[in-house]
Protein backbone atom coordinates (compact mmCIF):
# COMPACT_ATOMS: atom_id res chain seq x y z
CA UNK A 1 0.00 0.00 0.00
CA UNK A 2 0.93 3.60 -0.76
CA UNK A 3 1.92 5.98 1.63
CA UNK A 4 -0.67 8.46 1.13
CA UNK A 5 -3.01 5.56 1.42
CA UNK A 6 -1.29 4.82 4.49
CA UNK A 7 -1.30 8.33 6.36
CA UNK A 8 -5.00 7.87 5.86
CA UNK A 9 -5.15 4.64 7.85
CA UNK A 10 -2.98 6.40 9.92
CA UNK A 11 -5.66 9.02 10.67
CA UNK A 12 -8.40 6.77 11.05
CA UNK A 13 -6.56 4.81 13.27
CA UNK A 14 -5.58 7.48 15.95
CA UNK A 15 -8.94 8.99 15.64
CA UNK A 16 -10.66 5.45 16.74
CA UNK A 17 -8.30 5.31 19.41
CA UNK A 18 -9.30 8.67 20.81
CA UNK A 19 -12.96 7.57 20.29
CA UNK A 20 -12.30 4.30 22.51
CA UNK A 21 -10.66 6.03 25.14
CA UNK A 22 -13.27 8.71 25.27
CA UNK A 23 -16.22 6.58 25.30
CA UNK A 24 -14.19 4.27 28.02
CA UNK A 25 -13.44 7.12 30.37
CA UNK A 26 -9.88 5.51 30.90
CA UNK A 27 -7.31 4.18 28.94
CA UNK A 28 -3.34 4.65 27.96
CA UNK A 29 -3.43 7.58 24.14
CA UNK A 30 -0.01 8.26 24.75
CA UNK A 31 1.81 4.85 23.84
CA UNK A 32 -1.16 4.04 21.41
CA UNK A 33 -0.40 7.40 19.49
CA UNK A 34 2.95 6.81 18.76
CA UNK A 35 2.78 3.46 17.48
CA UNK A 36 0.06 4.22 15.25
CA UNK A 37 2.66 4.35 12.14
CA UNK A 38 4.11 0.83 13.31
CA UNK A 39 1.38 -0.44 13.34
CA UNK A 40 -0.53 0.62 10.47
CA UNK A 41 2.66 -0.43 8.08
CA UNK A 42 3.32 -3.51 9.56
CA UNK A 43 -0.32 -4.97 9.28
CA UNK A 44 -1.23 -3.42 5.50
CA UNK A 45 2.34 -4.23 3.89
CA UNK A 46 3.93 -6.66 6.06
CA UNK A 47 2.55 -9.24 8.23
CA UNK A 48 1.14 -12.14 6.40
CA UNK A 49 -2.27 -12.36 7.76
CA UNK A 50 -5.51 -13.41 6.46
CA UNK A 51 -8.19 -11.32 8.04
CA UNK A 52 -10.89 -13.76 7.70
CA UNK A 53 -8.68 -16.84 9.42
CA UNK A 54 -6.38 -15.46 11.85
CA UNK A 55 -5.40 -19.01 12.80
CA UNK A 56 -3.93 -19.92 9.76
CA UNK A 57 -0.99 -21.83 10.26
CA UNK A 58 0.95 -19.64 7.41
CA UNK A 59 0.19 -16.28 9.33
CA UNK A 60 3.18 -14.19 11.08
CA UNK A 61 2.88 -13.69 13.94
CA UNK A 62 2.46 -10.13 16.47
CA UNK A 63 3.00 -9.98 20.02
CA UNK A 64 1.97 -6.98 21.72
CA UNK A 65 3.88 -6.78 24.75
CA UNK A 66 2.86 -2.97 25.49
CA UNK A 67 -0.32 -4.36 26.06
CA UNK A 68 -1.45 -1.05 27.83
CA UNK A 69 -1.26 0.11 24.12
CA UNK A 70 -3.98 -2.38 22.43
CA UNK A 71 -6.23 0.20 21.89
CA UNK A 72 -4.29 0.67 18.52
CA UNK A 73 -4.22 -2.94 17.74
CA UNK A 74 -7.59 -3.04 17.98
CA UNK A 75 -7.98 0.08 15.52
CA UNK A 76 -6.20 -1.58 13.47
CA UNK A 77 -7.77 -5.12 13.74
CA UNK A 78 -11.18 -3.60 13.23
CA UNK A 79 -9.04 -1.41 10.04
CA UNK A 80 -8.74 -5.18 9.14
CA UNK A 81 -12.61 -5.72 9.86
CA UNK A 82 -12.06 -8.33 12.59
CA UNK A 83 -13.57 -6.11 14.63
CA UNK A 84 -16.73 -4.16 14.25
CA UNK A 85 -16.18 -0.11 15.04
CA UNK A 86 -19.17 -0.87 17.58
CA UNK A 87 -17.48 -3.28 19.21
CA UNK A 88 -14.56 -0.86 19.71
CA UNK A 89 -16.62 1.56 21.89
CA UNK A 90 -17.11 -1.52 24.46
CA UNK A 91 -13.46 -1.40 25.47
CA UNK A 92 -13.07 -1.62 29.23
CA UNK A 93 -16.38 -2.05 29.83
CA UNK A 94 -17.82 -5.12 31.58
CA UNK A 95 -18.80 -8.29 29.34
CA UNK A 96 -16.52 -6.80 26.49
CA UNK A 97 -14.24 -9.11 24.75
CA UNK A 98 -11.86 -5.58 24.41
CA UNK A 99 -10.28 -6.00 28.08
CA UNK A 100 -8.11 -2.77 29.13
CA UNK A 101 -5.27 -5.23 28.54
CA UNK A 102 -5.51 -7.94 25.64
CA UNK A 103 -6.99 -10.97 26.70
CA UNK A 104 -6.76 -14.38 24.69
CA UNK A 105 -9.22 -15.66 26.44
CA UNK A 106 -11.76 -13.30 24.60
CA UNK A 107 -11.28 -14.85 21.02
CA UNK A 108 -10.65 -11.65 19.51
CA UNK A 109 -9.02 -12.67 16.22
CA UNK A 110 -5.47 -11.08 15.86
CA UNK A 111 -5.19 -11.36 19.80
CA UNK A 112 -2.32 -14.14 19.76
CA UNK A 113 -1.83 -14.58 23.64
CA UNK A 114 -2.61 -12.18 26.90
CA UNK A 115 -0.15 -9.16 27.43
CA UNK A 116 -0.23 -6.26 29.86
CA UNK A 117 2.34 -7.32 32.30
CA UNK A 118 5.88 -5.59 30.36
CA UNK A 119 8.69 -7.51 30.17
CA UNK A 120 6.97 -11.14 28.91
CA UNK A 121 7.02 -10.09 24.82
CA UNK A 122 9.72 -10.52 23.84
CA UNK A 123 10.01 -14.15 25.31
CA UNK A 124 7.00 -15.10 24.32
CA UNK A 125 7.47 -14.14 20.15
CA UNK A 126 11.38 -15.76 20.85
CA UNK A 127 9.46 -18.94 21.65
CA UNK A 128 7.38 -18.99 18.80
CA UNK A 129 10.17 -17.75 16.41
CA UNK A 130 12.31 -20.90 18.01
CA UNK A 131 8.97 -22.72 17.39
CA UNK A 132 8.78 -21.99 13.67
CA UNK A 133 12.42 -22.68 13.09
CA UNK A 134 11.79 -25.76 14.45
CA UNK A 135 8.86 -26.61 12.16
CA UNK A 136 11.37 -25.28 9.12
CA UNK A 137 8.30 -22.78 8.40
CA UNK A 138 9.06 -19.11 7.39
CA UNK A 139 6.58 -17.51 9.35
CA UNK A 140 7.99 -14.32 10.76
CA UNK A 141 7.29 -13.30 14.24
CA UNK A 142 6.67 -9.19 15.65
CA UNK A 143 6.74 -8.09 19.38
CA UNK A 144 6.06 -4.14 19.62
CA UNK A 145 7.82 -3.04 22.88
CA UNK A 146 8.01 0.22 24.81
CA UNK A 147 10.85 1.96 25.44
CA UNK A 148 10.55 2.30 29.38
CA UNK A 149 9.83 -1.24 29.49
CA UNK A 150 13.50 -1.89 28.70
CA UNK A 151 13.86 -1.46 31.87
CA UNK A 152 12.52 -5.03 32.65
CA UNK A 153 15.20 -7.80 33.14
CA UNK A 154 13.59 -10.57 31.44
CA UNK A 155 13.83 -8.70 28.03
CA UNK A 156 17.44 -8.85 28.37
CA UNK A 157 17.09 -12.64 28.88
CA UNK A 158 15.26 -12.65 26.24
CA UNK A 159 17.28 -10.55 24.25
CA UNK A 160 20.07 -13.11 25.07
CA UNK A 161 18.03 -15.81 23.55
CA UNK A 162 17.06 -14.70 20.32
CA UNK A 163 20.49 -13.97 19.03
CA UNK A 164 21.73 -17.38 20.84
CA UNK A 165 19.14 -19.22 18.43
CA UNK A 166 19.68 -17.48 15.78
CA UNK A 167 16.11 -15.95 15.79
CA UNK A 168 16.41 -14.14 12.05
CA UNK A 169 12.40 -14.29 11.97
CA UNK A 170 12.03 -12.39 14.93
CA UNK A 171 11.33 -8.62 13.92
CA UNK A 172 11.48 -6.82 17.59
CA UNK A 173 10.27 -3.01 17.38
CA UNK A 174 10.48 -0.89 20.46
CA UNK A 175 8.38 2.53 20.34
CA UNK A 176 10.93 4.95 21.73
CA UNK A 177 8.95 7.86 22.99
CA UNK A 178 10.94 9.01 25.41
CA UNK A 179 7.87 9.01 28.54
CA UNK A 180 6.62 6.63 31.46
CA UNK A 181 4.51 7.10 33.90
CA UNK A 182 6.69 8.70 36.27
CA UNK A 183 8.08 10.96 33.66
CA UNK A 184 10.87 10.96 31.14
CA UNK A 185 13.08 7.59 30.91
CA UNK A 186 16.20 8.70 30.75
CA UNK A 187 15.22 10.53 34.22
CA UNK A 188 13.12 7.34 35.74
CA UNK A 189 16.29 4.58 34.90
CA UNK A 190 18.14 5.37 32.06
CA UNK A 191 18.30 2.89 29.10
CA UNK A 192 20.79 4.75 26.74
CA UNK A 193 22.62 3.58 24.97
CA UNK A 194 20.08 1.28 23.40
CA UNK A 195 21.45 0.94 20.16
CA UNK A 196 24.46 -0.56 21.79
CA UNK A 197 22.95 -2.77 24.22
CA UNK A 198 21.20 -4.90 21.48
CA UNK A 199 24.04 -4.90 19.32
CA UNK A 200 26.26 -5.98 22.20
CA UNK A 201 23.60 -8.86 22.73
CA UNK A 202 23.75 -10.16 18.98
CA UNK A 203 21.32 -8.52 17.40
CA UNK A 204 20.57 -6.65 13.59
CA UNK A 205 19.78 -2.73 14.86
CA UNK A 206 17.56 -0.39 12.59
CA UNK A 207 17.22 2.76 14.07
CA UNK A 208 14.21 5.24 12.00
CA UNK A 209 11.76 7.93 13.09
CA UNK A 210 9.05 5.91 13.69
CA UNK A 211 6.21 8.24 12.20
CA UNK A 212 7.96 8.42 8.67
CA UNK A 213 6.21 5.69 7.04
CA UNK A 214 8.66 5.31 4.16
CA UNK A 215 11.18 4.63 6.94
CA UNK A 216 9.16 2.37 8.93
CA UNK A 217 8.26 0.58 5.70
CA UNK A 218 12.07 0.28 4.17
CA UNK A 219 13.21 -0.96 7.95
CA UNK A 220 10.40 -3.85 8.30
CA UNK A 221 11.61 -5.10 4.57
CA UNK A 222 15.54 -4.53 5.30
CA UNK A 223 14.28 -6.77 8.24
CA UNK A 224 13.29 -9.61 6.42
CA UNK A 225 16.51 -9.71 4.58
CA UNK A 226 18.57 -9.85 7.53
CA UNK A 227 20.09 -13.67 8.16
CA UNK A 228 21.59 -15.16 11.07
CA UNK A 229 20.59 -12.25 13.67
CA UNK A 230 17.24 -11.43 15.43
CA UNK A 231 16.80 -7.76 14.09
CA UNK A 232 14.74 -5.21 16.37
CA UNK A 233 14.11 -2.01 14.92
CA UNK A 234 14.71 1.35 17.12
CA UNK A 235 12.14 3.50 16.44
CA UNK A 236 12.17 7.64 17.69
CA UNK A 237 8.63 8.47 18.29
CA UNK A 238 6.51 10.97 19.81
CA UNK A 239 4.13 10.32 22.65
CA UNK A 240 0.46 11.69 21.74
CA UNK A 241 1.57 12.24 18.41
CA UNK A 242 -0.80 14.11 16.35
CA UNK A 243 -2.60 15.72 19.12
CA UNK A 244 -1.13 18.97 20.51
CA UNK A 245 -1.92 18.94 23.97
CA UNK A 246 -0.99 15.16 24.43
CA UNK A 247 2.67 15.11 22.99
CA UNK A 248 5.37 14.62 25.03
CA UNK A 249 3.63 15.08 27.96
CA UNK A 250 3.74 11.36 30.68
CA UNK A 251 0.17 13.24 32.22
CA UNK A 252 -1.18 11.39 28.59
CA UNK A 253 0.19 7.97 29.38
CA UNK A 254 -3.09 6.89 30.85
CA UNK A 255 -5.62 9.32 30.66
CA UNK A 256 -9.22 9.37 28.65
CA UNK A 257 -9.82 12.59 26.34
CA UNK A 258 -13.19 14.47 27.29
CA UNK A 259 -15.90 15.03 24.99
CA UNK A 260 -14.30 18.47 24.01
CA UNK A 261 -10.59 16.95 23.60
CA UNK A 262 -11.45 14.22 21.39
CA UNK A 263 -12.92 16.72 18.85
CA UNK A 264 -10.20 19.12 19.37
CA UNK A 265 -7.85 15.86 18.66
CA UNK A 266 -10.03 15.16 15.80
CA UNK A 267 -9.75 18.71 13.89
CA UNK A 268 -6.08 18.52 14.30
CA UNK A 269 -5.86 15.21 13.26
CA UNK A 270 -7.81 15.75 9.97
CA UNK A 271 -5.86 18.75 9.51
CA UNK A 272 -2.74 16.91 9.55
CA UNK A 273 -3.87 14.63 6.64
CA UNK B 1 6.14 -53.37 56.10
CA UNK B 2 4.74 -51.87 53.20
CA UNK B 3 5.24 -53.05 49.99
CA UNK B 4 7.86 -51.19 48.04
CA UNK B 5 9.50 -51.98 44.21
CA UNK B 6 12.57 -50.52 44.68
CA UNK B 7 13.50 -46.76 45.55
CA UNK B 8 13.85 -44.49 42.32
CA UNK B 9 14.08 -40.71 42.35
CA UNK B 10 10.43 -39.57 40.68
CA UNK B 11 12.34 -37.05 38.51
CA UNK B 12 13.17 -40.12 36.73
CA UNK B 13 9.75 -40.77 35.98
CA UNK B 14 9.51 -37.60 34.45
CA UNK B 15 12.09 -37.69 32.29
CA UNK B 16 11.63 -41.24 31.05
CA UNK B 17 8.19 -40.23 30.16
CA UNK B 18 9.84 -37.22 27.87
CA UNK B 19 11.56 -39.90 26.34
CA UNK B 20 8.56 -41.84 25.29
CA UNK B 21 6.36 -39.13 24.49
CA UNK B 22 9.25 -37.29 22.19
CA UNK B 23 9.69 -40.81 20.36
CA UNK B 24 6.06 -40.64 19.67
CA UNK B 25 4.71 -37.23 19.21
CA UNK B 26 6.16 -34.78 17.65
CA UNK B 27 4.46 -31.92 19.50
CA UNK B 28 6.67 -32.48 22.60
CA UNK B 29 9.39 -30.02 22.79
CA UNK B 30 11.01 -29.80 26.12
CA UNK B 31 13.13 -26.83 27.59
CA UNK B 32 15.89 -26.66 30.20
CA UNK B 33 17.14 -23.99 31.87
CA UNK B 34 21.08 -24.90 32.82
CA UNK B 35 19.88 -27.88 35.20
CA UNK B 36 19.39 -30.60 32.59
CA UNK B 37 21.05 -33.25 33.31
CA UNK B 38 19.99 -32.86 37.14
CA UNK B 39 16.40 -32.59 36.73
CA UNK B 40 16.86 -35.91 34.29
CA UNK B 41 15.97 -33.75 31.12
CA UNK B 42 19.04 -35.09 29.49
CA UNK B 43 17.41 -38.45 28.08
CA UNK B 44 15.24 -35.96 25.76
CA UNK B 45 17.85 -33.66 24.81
CA UNK B 46 20.02 -36.63 23.86
CA UNK B 47 17.19 -38.07 21.89
CA UNK B 48 15.61 -35.23 20.04
CA UNK B 49 17.72 -32.43 20.12
CA UNK B 50 15.79 -30.45 17.69
CA UNK B 51 13.24 -29.80 20.17
CA UNK B 52 14.98 -29.02 22.55
CA UNK B 53 16.02 -26.05 24.24
CA UNK B 54 18.27 -25.10 26.57
CA UNK B 55 17.85 -20.96 27.90
CA UNK B 56 20.39 -20.78 30.49
CA UNK B 57 20.19 -19.28 34.34
CA UNK B 58 16.53 -17.82 33.17
CA UNK B 59 13.74 -19.20 34.20
CA UNK B 60 11.41 -15.76 33.10
CA UNK B 61 12.91 -16.17 29.81
CA UNK B 62 12.39 -20.28 30.30
CA UNK B 63 8.38 -19.66 30.58
CA UNK B 64 8.10 -16.84 28.51
CA UNK B 65 9.44 -19.14 25.49
CA UNK B 66 7.47 -21.98 26.80
CA UNK B 67 4.58 -19.55 26.45
CA UNK B 68 5.62 -19.17 22.65
CA UNK B 69 6.13 -22.56 21.69
CA UNK B 70 2.87 -23.21 22.93
CA UNK B 71 1.04 -20.79 20.51
CA UNK B 72 3.45 -22.12 17.94
CA UNK B 73 1.53 -25.45 18.34
CA UNK B 74 4.17 -27.30 20.31
CA UNK B 75 3.35 -28.99 23.88
CA UNK B 76 6.31 -27.51 25.81
CA UNK B 77 7.60 -29.53 28.42
CA UNK B 78 10.00 -26.86 30.69
CA UNK B 79 12.01 -28.08 34.02
CA UNK B 80 14.24 -26.83 36.83
CA UNK B 81 14.33 -26.68 40.41
CA UNK B 82 11.11 -26.08 42.28
CA UNK B 83 11.86 -22.96 43.48
CA UNK B 84 12.92 -21.78 40.19
CA UNK B 85 10.06 -23.14 38.04
CA UNK B 86 7.72 -21.79 40.01
CA UNK B 87 8.92 -18.83 41.96
CA UNK B 88 10.54 -16.65 39.83
CA UNK B 89 8.13 -17.10 36.62
CA UNK B 90 5.26 -17.04 38.96
CA UNK B 91 3.91 -14.03 37.22
CA UNK B 92 4.77 -15.64 33.56
CA UNK B 93 2.94 -18.66 34.39
CA UNK B 94 0.01 -15.87 35.88
CA UNK B 95 -0.38 -13.86 33.21
CA UNK B 96 0.99 -15.39 30.45
CA UNK B 97 0.38 -18.97 30.54
CA UNK B 98 -2.71 -19.36 32.82
CA UNK B 99 -4.93 -16.42 31.63
CA UNK B 100 -4.11 -17.52 28.27
CA UNK B 101 -4.99 -20.83 29.11
CA UNK B 102 -1.94 -22.21 27.08
CA UNK B 103 -0.99 -25.86 26.96
CA UNK B 104 2.70 -25.45 28.98
CA UNK B 105 3.70 -28.19 31.25
CA UNK B 106 5.94 -27.75 34.09
CA UNK B 107 7.87 -30.16 35.60
CA UNK B 108 9.57 -28.71 39.16
CA UNK B 109 11.75 -30.92 40.41
CA UNK B 110 13.65 -31.02 43.66
CA UNK B 111 10.74 -30.48 45.82
CA UNK B 112 11.16 -30.70 49.54
CA UNK B 113 12.90 -31.07 52.41
CA UNK B 114 14.83 -33.89 51.02
CA UNK B 115 17.20 -31.71 48.56
CA UNK B 116 19.28 -31.90 51.85
CA UNK B 117 22.56 -30.53 51.86
CA UNK B 118 21.34 -27.30 49.79
CA UNK B 119 19.48 -25.96 52.16
CA UNK B 120 16.38 -23.86 52.71
CA UNK B 121 17.68 -21.64 49.48
CA UNK B 122 16.79 -24.72 47.21
CA UNK B 123 13.74 -26.71 49.02
CA UNK B 124 10.63 -25.88 47.56
CA UNK B 125 8.26 -25.82 50.09
CA UNK B 126 5.77 -24.11 48.64
CA UNK B 127 4.91 -24.70 44.91
CA UNK B 128 1.31 -26.14 45.90
CA UNK B 129 0.03 -23.41 47.57
CA UNK B 130 1.77 -20.40 44.76
CA UNK B 131 0.39 -22.82 42.06
CA UNK B 132 -3.24 -23.94 42.67
CA UNK B 133 -4.11 -20.71 43.88
CA UNK B 134 -3.64 -19.92 39.83
CA UNK B 135 -7.34 -20.36 37.72
CA UNK B 136 -6.43 -22.86 35.32
CA UNK B 137 -4.20 -24.59 36.53
CA UNK B 138 -3.64 -28.41 37.43
CA UNK B 139 -1.56 -29.49 40.41
CA UNK B 140 -0.20 -32.89 40.05
CA UNK B 141 2.06 -34.02 43.21
CA UNK B 142 2.94 -37.79 42.50
CA UNK B 143 4.22 -40.36 45.30
CA UNK B 144 6.84 -42.10 43.63
CA UNK B 145 8.50 -42.45 40.35
CA UNK B 146 5.83 -44.97 38.84
CA UNK B 147 3.15 -42.62 38.90
CA UNK B 148 5.77 -39.34 38.18
CA UNK B 149 5.69 -40.95 34.80
CA UNK B 150 2.08 -41.70 34.45
CA UNK B 151 1.55 -38.18 35.79
CA UNK B 152 3.62 -36.44 33.28
CA UNK B 153 2.10 -38.98 30.45
CA UNK B 154 -1.14 -37.57 31.16
CA UNK B 155 -0.51 -34.38 31.54
CA UNK B 156 0.91 -33.53 27.81
CA UNK B 157 -2.62 -34.35 26.78
CA UNK B 158 -4.76 -32.54 29.67
CA UNK B 159 -5.76 -29.36 28.60
CA UNK B 160 -4.00 -25.98 29.70
CA UNK B 161 -1.26 -25.25 32.04
CA UNK B 162 -0.08 -28.32 34.24
CA UNK B 163 2.28 -28.30 37.05
CA UNK B 164 3.78 -31.40 38.31
CA UNK B 165 6.09 -31.50 41.96
CA UNK B 166 8.46 -34.20 42.28
CA UNK B 167 11.77 -34.83 43.79
CA UNK B 168 15.48 -35.42 43.39
CA UNK B 169 16.14 -37.97 46.18
CA UNK B 170 15.22 -41.68 46.18
CA UNK B 171 12.04 -42.66 47.50
CA UNK B 172 10.25 -45.88 48.36
CA UNK B 173 8.54 -46.75 44.62
CA UNK B 174 4.87 -48.20 46.34
CA UNK B 175 3.23 -48.09 42.91
CA UNK B 176 3.86 -50.06 39.37
CA UNK B 177 2.18 -50.36 36.00
CA UNK B 178 -1.20 -51.97 37.22
CA UNK B 179 -1.99 -48.89 39.29
CA UNK B 180 -4.79 -46.94 37.83
CA UNK B 181 -3.85 -43.21 37.49
CA UNK B 182 -6.20 -40.24 36.46
CA UNK B 183 -5.76 -36.31 36.83
CA UNK B 184 -8.35 -35.39 39.37
CA UNK B 185 -9.09 -39.43 40.83
CA UNK B 186 -7.51 -39.82 43.92
CA UNK B 187 -6.89 -43.24 45.08
CA UNK B 188 -8.00 -45.16 48.30
CA UNK B 189 -4.67 -47.49 48.86
CA UNK B 190 -5.96 -48.84 52.30
CA UNK B 191 -9.19 -49.36 53.31
CA UNK B 192 -10.02 -48.31 57.55
CA UNK B 193 -13.07 -47.09 58.94
CA UNK B 194 -11.25 -44.89 61.90
CA UNK B 195 -9.14 -42.09 60.36
CA UNK B 196 -8.59 -40.86 56.79
CA UNK B 197 -4.70 -40.45 56.23
CA UNK B 198 -4.53 -38.06 53.08
CA UNK B 199 -1.15 -38.17 51.62
CA UNK B 200 0.59 -36.88 48.59
CA UNK B 201 3.81 -37.15 46.95
CA UNK B 202 6.46 -38.83 49.58
CA UNK B 203 4.17 -38.78 51.89
CA UNK B 204 2.03 -41.28 50.93
CA UNK B 205 4.69 -43.75 51.46
CA UNK B 206 5.03 -42.57 55.15
CA UNK B 207 0.96 -42.64 55.32
CA UNK B 208 1.11 -46.24 54.53
CA UNK B 209 3.84 -46.93 57.20
CA UNK B 210 1.49 -44.99 59.82
CA UNK B 211 -1.00 -46.94 58.86
CA UNK B 212 0.75 -50.45 59.43
CA UNK B 213 2.01 -48.52 63.13
CA UNK B 214 -1.75 -47.80 63.50
CA UNK B 215 -3.13 -51.32 63.09
CA UNK B 216 -1.09 -52.94 65.32
CA UNK B 217 -2.13 -50.46 67.92
CA UNK B 218 -6.04 -51.90 67.00
CA UNK B 219 -7.00 -48.30 65.16
CA UNK B 220 -7.94 -48.98 61.43
CA UNK B 221 -6.91 -45.69 59.45
CA UNK B 222 -7.91 -45.40 55.53
CA UNK B 223 -5.18 -43.81 53.06
CA UNK B 224 -6.00 -41.94 50.26
CA UNK B 225 -3.51 -40.98 47.67
CA UNK B 226 -4.36 -37.66 46.05
CA UNK B 227 -1.96 -37.11 43.35
CA UNK B 228 -4.01 -34.40 41.81
CA UNK B 229 -4.33 -31.34 44.16
CA UNK B 230 -6.27 -28.98 41.78
CA UNK B 231 -8.64 -30.11 40.62
CA UNK B 232 -9.24 -31.98 43.89
CA UNK B 233 -11.50 -35.11 43.39
CA UNK B 234 -14.06 -34.02 46.24
CA UNK B 235 -15.94 -36.68 46.00
CA UNK B 236 -13.60 -39.05 47.32
CA UNK B 237 -12.17 -36.81 50.20
CA UNK B 238 -15.77 -35.83 51.15
CA UNK B 239 -17.04 -39.90 51.31
CA UNK B 240 -13.63 -40.48 53.56
CA UNK B 241 -14.46 -37.63 55.92
CA UNK B 242 -18.27 -39.17 56.04
CA UNK B 243 -16.68 -42.55 56.50
CA UNK B 244 -13.80 -42.06 59.00
CA UNK B 245 -15.22 -38.88 60.77
CA UNK B 246 -11.28 -37.96 61.15
CA UNK B 247 -8.47 -36.18 58.87
CA UNK B 248 -5.33 -36.15 59.07
CA UNK B 249 -3.37 -34.47 55.72
CA UNK B 250 0.35 -35.26 54.87
CA UNK B 251 3.04 -33.30 52.70
CA UNK B 252 6.22 -32.41 52.29
CA UNK B 253 5.42 -28.48 51.88
CA UNK B 254 4.55 -25.85 54.41
CA UNK B 255 1.24 -26.10 55.97
CA UNK B 256 -0.65 -22.78 55.25
CA UNK B 257 -1.69 -22.81 51.50
CA UNK B 258 -1.04 -26.32 50.40
CA UNK B 259 -2.28 -29.85 50.18
CA UNK B 260 -3.96 -29.97 53.24
CA UNK B 261 -5.54 -26.56 53.08
CA UNK B 262 -6.26 -27.92 50.01
CA UNK B 263 -8.51 -30.82 51.62
CA UNK B 264 -9.78 -28.34 54.50
CA UNK B 265 -11.47 -26.17 51.70
CA UNK B 266 -13.71 -29.34 50.28
CA UNK B 267 -14.24 -30.69 54.18
CA UNK B 268 -15.25 -27.59 55.47
CA UNK B 269 -17.79 -26.52 53.38
CA UNK B 270 -19.30 -30.19 52.42
CA UNK B 271 -18.86 -32.26 55.82
CA UNK B 272 -16.60 -30.62 58.58
CA UNK B 273 -14.95 -33.41 60.63
CA UNK B 274 -11.86 -32.63 62.89
CA UNK B 275 -8.66 -32.22 61.21
CA UNK B 276 -4.70 -32.73 61.51
CA UNK B 277 -1.92 -31.52 59.39
CA UNK B 278 1.49 -33.09 59.05
CA UNK B 279 3.61 -30.47 56.99
CA UNK B 280 6.01 -28.26 57.47
CA UNK B 281 5.23 -25.44 60.28
CA UNK B 282 6.20 -22.29 58.72
CA UNK B 283 9.43 -22.40 58.63
CA UNK B 284 12.14 -22.61 56.37
CA UNK B 285 14.49 -25.83 55.74
CA UNK B 286 18.07 -26.36 56.61
CA UNK B 287 21.06 -28.23 55.46
CA UNK B 288 21.16 -31.95 56.22
CA UNK B 289 21.01 -35.46 55.53
CA UNK B 290 17.24 -36.04 53.87
CA UNK B 291 16.25 -38.32 56.55
CA UNK B 292 17.69 -35.99 59.19
CA UNK B 293 15.68 -33.30 57.84
CA UNK B 294 12.51 -35.60 57.26
CA UNK B 295 12.43 -36.24 60.97
CA UNK B 296 13.46 -33.12 62.40
CA UNK B 297 10.74 -31.12 60.34
CA UNK B 298 7.69 -33.83 61.47
CA UNK B 299 7.24 -35.33 58.33
CA UNK B 300 8.04 -39.30 59.63
CA UNK B 301 5.31 -41.81 59.62
CA UNK B 302 5.62 -41.51 63.79
CA UNK B 303 4.33 -38.04 63.19
CA UNK B 304 1.15 -38.75 61.36
CA UNK B 305 0.64 -41.57 63.94
CA UNK B 306 1.11 -38.93 66.60
CA UNK B 307 -1.44 -36.03 64.60
CA UNK B 308 -4.13 -39.31 64.57
CA UNK B 309 -3.62 -39.95 68.16
CA UNK B 310 -4.71 -36.15 68.45
CA UNK B 311 -7.27 -36.10 65.97
CA UNK B 312 -9.40 -39.05 67.46
CA UNK B 313 -9.50 -37.32 70.17
CA UNK B 314 -11.71 -34.59 68.89
CA UNK B 315 -13.51 -37.45 66.68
Amino acid sequence: METADLKIISASVRKDILTMLEQAGSGHPGGSLSSVELMVDLYFNHMKINPKNFNDPARDFFILSKGHVCPVLYSVLAQMECISKDELCTLRKIGSRLQGHPAKDKNIPGVEISTGSLGYGLSIAAGVAKGMKTLKRDNRVYVLMGDGEQQEGSIWEAAMSASHFKLDNLCAVIDCNGLQIDGPVDKVLNIEPITDKYLSFGWNVISIDGHNLEEVDNAYARAKLNKEKPTVIIAKTVKGKGVSFMENNADWHGKAPSKEQLLQAFKEIDAAV
Amino acid sequence: MVKVFGNKATRFGFGEALVELGAKDDKIFVLGADTVSSVAINGFQDKFPDRFANVGIAESNLLGMAAGLSISGFIPFVSTYGVFASGRPWEQIRTTICYSKLNVKIGGSHSGLMVGPDGATHQALEEIAIMRCIPNMTVLVPCDAVETKKATMAAAYYKGPVYIRYGRENIPVITDESTPFEIGKAQVIKEGKDVCIMACGSMVYEALSAAEILEKEGIKAKVLNIHTIKPIDEKAVIDAAKECGAVVTAEEHQKFGGFGSAVAEVIVKNFPVPMEFVAVNDTFGESGKPSDLIAKYGLKDVNIVAAVKNVLKRK
